[in-house]
């Protein structure tokens, strides 16, 4: 059924029909109506979860685990300097095995105290283990939750989906939401593995030494690899569900684009506007969504980028000092393939700062030029 | 008493650190240097030293006896005994 | 032939093996095994760093024969919030949900997830082993290190002259169902206390004072007698506080003065007389306001107090709870 809906509270949606069952989490601006729906959904009796009202952030991830680790479905929404202070116990996560979903509303990180969007909060995360999943609109928000409460409990690996503060989190867009029974059948309740029961008593995360500790990362490791295969399945069937197919590097006009233009979030809308206005004037270009960043879909990138003449990536994030950090991982899985095109990177849009049609276009034609440079920092204001 | 787990490699393991067995094939007698010696002529049946023990090496049992291959020493059985029937003898 | 007694005053059921990590004369390991007879097997802990982190003994091997969550440092509260809501949808109610932190995990780094626990009354069991430092990572001082003690951060010269955190204060000022302070040294109050604590819903604190001999700077035997000093002494009062209203438990007629406490410890070696009696001081001070708060909390309440309410029947056969 279709509504028009926020995208904070397409995730309220998300987590209420995905059934989580404990909910913790802290208020911090612009996620403050992801909670403030779930507490109305609770309080009426129509979504059956506990929803813990800890006093922070780490709090909150720390509930979460401990309520996954009791084998129940948890979940907990954040941004920036939320996210940032659960980086500890996003490791934890992670690293106990524990099938957490969260969702980021990516907000800049202070100082200066900002509210508005980049992906440097998010992307800071890149190496605790969790999996991610940039939106485009409510509606990718919505499915990215559902296809990652799977994907998770089935890998053990926690998941957060992500999403722009302001374009996406307060915009209201058309959402088409499946019946709880179709959601219930592609999202069957939790069969908890290695849980804390006393019934089987254990201890979860003693101290280990370098003997094993070793092992245990390299089937982290293994688990986000074998994440790729059980997200296309889960996309897969999730497609066939609903009419909604997602690719993991998801290209518009790529085919014969001789140009092409990587990008992720609500910006991959954007870009497929800049496309269709750049091939109604005759240029051959298209745009790649980078729909998850962990796993990264090396493989699919090079598929679809060996043979181009250019890539462009443009970044709503910095590296600083290097470059930006999706340009940087779509490098690294070009390198030494035959056929790499030359990549060139454009930092744009942090802190809120608006990426509009203008702006894709001007960064693929600047991209175009034999002499432009490898990194670029669009419109600053020097 | 219990068997050390074998744990060669991944294959051996949960995919979290999850515990398989217990402690109990640590024989911590090992750790001590001076080892109490009841004298049964005294006891009272008490039992505080089996109360008091941190290792649980001392069985709860009339009467009770240490568990030498567990006993780390320490000396509060002999300390507590309220009847001083415990002495911590020089040596395992 | 050796049989079970039937002298015992505590359960004699254990919960946890032989082959743990304890130092020799651990207090905190026998602040374990007391808590563990009166919770039974229908419990899981959450530990956060601290002595038992390490104890409980490293993978793939453990000591507790219930099961054992390892957490961050300053989460313990927050882990045992989201343990007992999963384990509620699980249809688990019933399964006693504890915090087992030390000291420094309590007063110090993990107060707020605790206070954030207590505010909501979320039902936890949450339960400090004070060892009066941060004894896991070698004896540095936390909020919880009394008045006068040495610690590697507060040398000697520079003991540490601030109070004592009262955590037993704080707790009863986030009104919640039960607070109590316990000690290994005595047992049966220490078992009464968890299992009175267990059946009450809403957040429980009970902090219990655990000798550490060689934190203490202290031979391993003393590790009872050091603690039961601390009691009779009035250093450490054994009391509960429910829904507000103060007991104190026990109640020396004759108490040794806290220079015998003192004495055998290392880590007050420094102290002067004159220190030695300000101390004595201190404790007579917090002596009285206990009294004055047993009395007016009673009042308030309009519950007649009794000359001395002790929370354990005393030495009368095997007392109940555990299981």
């Amino acid at each position: 059924m279709k509504q028009v809906v926020t995208g904070n509270h397409t995730v309220s949606h998300a987590a209420r029909m995905a059934r989580a069952q404990v909910v913790s989490a802290y208020p911090i601006t612009p996620q403050t109506q992801v909670v403030e729906k779930i507490s109305e959904f609770v309080a009426d009796g129509v979504m059956d979860a506990k929803f813990i009202k800890v006093e922070s952030e780490h709090s909150a991830m720390v509930a979460c685990i401990g309520a996954s680790a009791a084998g129940a479905r948890a979940f907990t929404a954040t941004s920036a300097q939320g996210l940032a202070l659960m980086h500890e116990v996003l490791h934890w996560a992670a690293n106990a095995r524990l099938p957490v979903v969260l969702a980021n509303i990516n907000r800049a990180m202070g100082p200066p105290w900002t509210i508005w969007t980049d992906q440097i909060d998010s992307l800071s995360q890149r190496d605790t283990g969790w999996m991610q999943f940039y939106a485009e609109s409510n509606q990718d928000i919505f499915d990215s939750i559902l296809i990652s409460f799977k994907v998770a409990e089935q890998v053990l690996l926690p998941a957060m989906v992500v999403l722009e503060a302001f374009f996406l989190s307060h915009t209201a867009e058309p959402v088409d939401f499946p019946e709880q029974e179709e959601v219930d059948r592609f999202l069957p309740p939790r069969v908890a593995t290695h849980t804390v029961d006393p019934a089987h008593p254990a201890a979860f995360g003693g101290l280990t030494g370098p003997d094993h500790y070793y092992e245990l990362k390299y089937m982290e490791h293994n688990a986000m690899l074998e994440a790729k295969e059980v997200i296309k399945r889960a996309a897969q069937e999730y497609g066939d569900l609903t009419g909604r197919y997602y690719d993991m590097a998801d290209p518009y006009r790529c085919d014969d684009a001789e140009t092409v233009l990587v990008v992720s979030g609500g910006v991959a809308s954007t870009a497929k506007d800049a496309v269709d206005e750049a091939r109604a004037a005759g240029k051959k270009l298209g745009s790649l969504k980078m729909w998850t960043f962990r796993p990264f879909p090396g493989e699919e990138v090079r598929e679809l980028l060996l043979g181009k003449k250019k890539v462009a990536v443009v970044d709503r994030n910095i590296s600083f000092g290097q470059e930006g950090i999706f340009c940087t991982e779509i490098k690294a899985s070009l390198y030494g393939q035959k056929g790499a095109p030359p990549v060139v990177g454009f930092v744009a849009g942090l802190g809120g700062r608006d990426i509009k049609v203008a702006d894709l276009l001007a960064m693929a034609e600047a991209a175009q030029k034999d002499d432009c440079p490898e990194f670029n920092w669009h419109g600053v204001k020097p | 008493m219990t068997k050390k787990v074998d744990v060669r490699g991944a294959r051996d393991m949960p995919p979290m650190a999850k515990s398989l067995g217990r402690m109990s094939w640590n024989l911590t007698g090992s750790w001590r240097n001076v080892t109490p010696v009841i004298d049964y002529e005294k006891c009272t049946l008490c039992m505080l030293c089996w109360k008091f023990c941190p290792d649980l090496a001392i069985t709860c049992t009339e009467p009770p006896r240490i568990i030498l291959d567990f006993c780390k020493g320490c000396g509060v059985c002999a300390e507590e005994c309220p009847v001083k029937c415990i002495e911590m003898k020089e040596g395992l | 032939m050796a049989e079970v007694p039937k002298k015992l005053t505590i359960p004699a059921e254990e919960y946890m093996c032989s082959g743990h990590l304890a130092c020799q004369g651990c207090g905190a390991a026998l602040a374990m095994r007391y808590a563990l007879k009166a919770l039974g097997p229908n419990t899981v802990y959450t530990v956060p760093a601290c002595c038992w982190s390490v104890i409980d003994g490293p993978f793939p091997y453990t000591t507790l024969g219930v099961p054992l969550f390892h957490i961050a440092f300053e989460a313990a509260a927050a882990s045992a919030c989201g343990l007992s809501a999963g384990l509620e949808m699980m249809g688990k109610k019933d399964v006693n949900v504890v915090a087992w932190a030390g000291d420094g995990g309590t007063a110090d780094i993990g107060i707020q997830a605790l206070s954030g626990a207590a505010e909501r009354n979320d039902n936890i069991l949450y339960i400090c082993y004070d060892n009066e430092a941060y004894m896991n990572t070698g004896v540095q001082r936390s909020s919880s290190t009394p008045w006068g003690a040495w610690t590697t951060t507060t040398p000697a010269r520079h003991f540490k002259t601030r109070p004592k955190k009262n955590l037993v204060d704080i707790m009863v000022a986030h009104q919640i169902p039960y607070v109590a302070t316990a000690a290994m040294a005595f047992p049966e109050d220490l078992v009464a206390k968890v299992a009175k604590a267990k059946g009450i819903e809403g957040t429980k604190y009970i902090q219990i004072l655990a000798s550490c001999p060689p934190g203490w700077r202290m031979a391993p035997e003393y590790a009872v007698k050091s603690v039961r000093l601390a009691v009779n002494t009035r250093l450490w009062p054994l009391l509960e506080v429910d829904h507000g209203v103060y007991t104190i438990n026990r109640k020396p007629r004759k108490y040794t003065p806290v220079a015998g406490y003192v004495k055998l410890q290392g880590r007050f070696a420094h102290l002067t007389d004159e220190q030695v009696q300000e101390m004595q001081g201190m404790v007579d001070r917090n002596w009285d306001r206990l009294l004055f708060l047993e009395k007016s909390t009673h009042e308030m309440a309009g519950i007649p107090l009794e000359a001395e309410k002790a929370a354990a029947p005393k030495d009368k056969g095997p007392a109940a709870g555990g299981g």
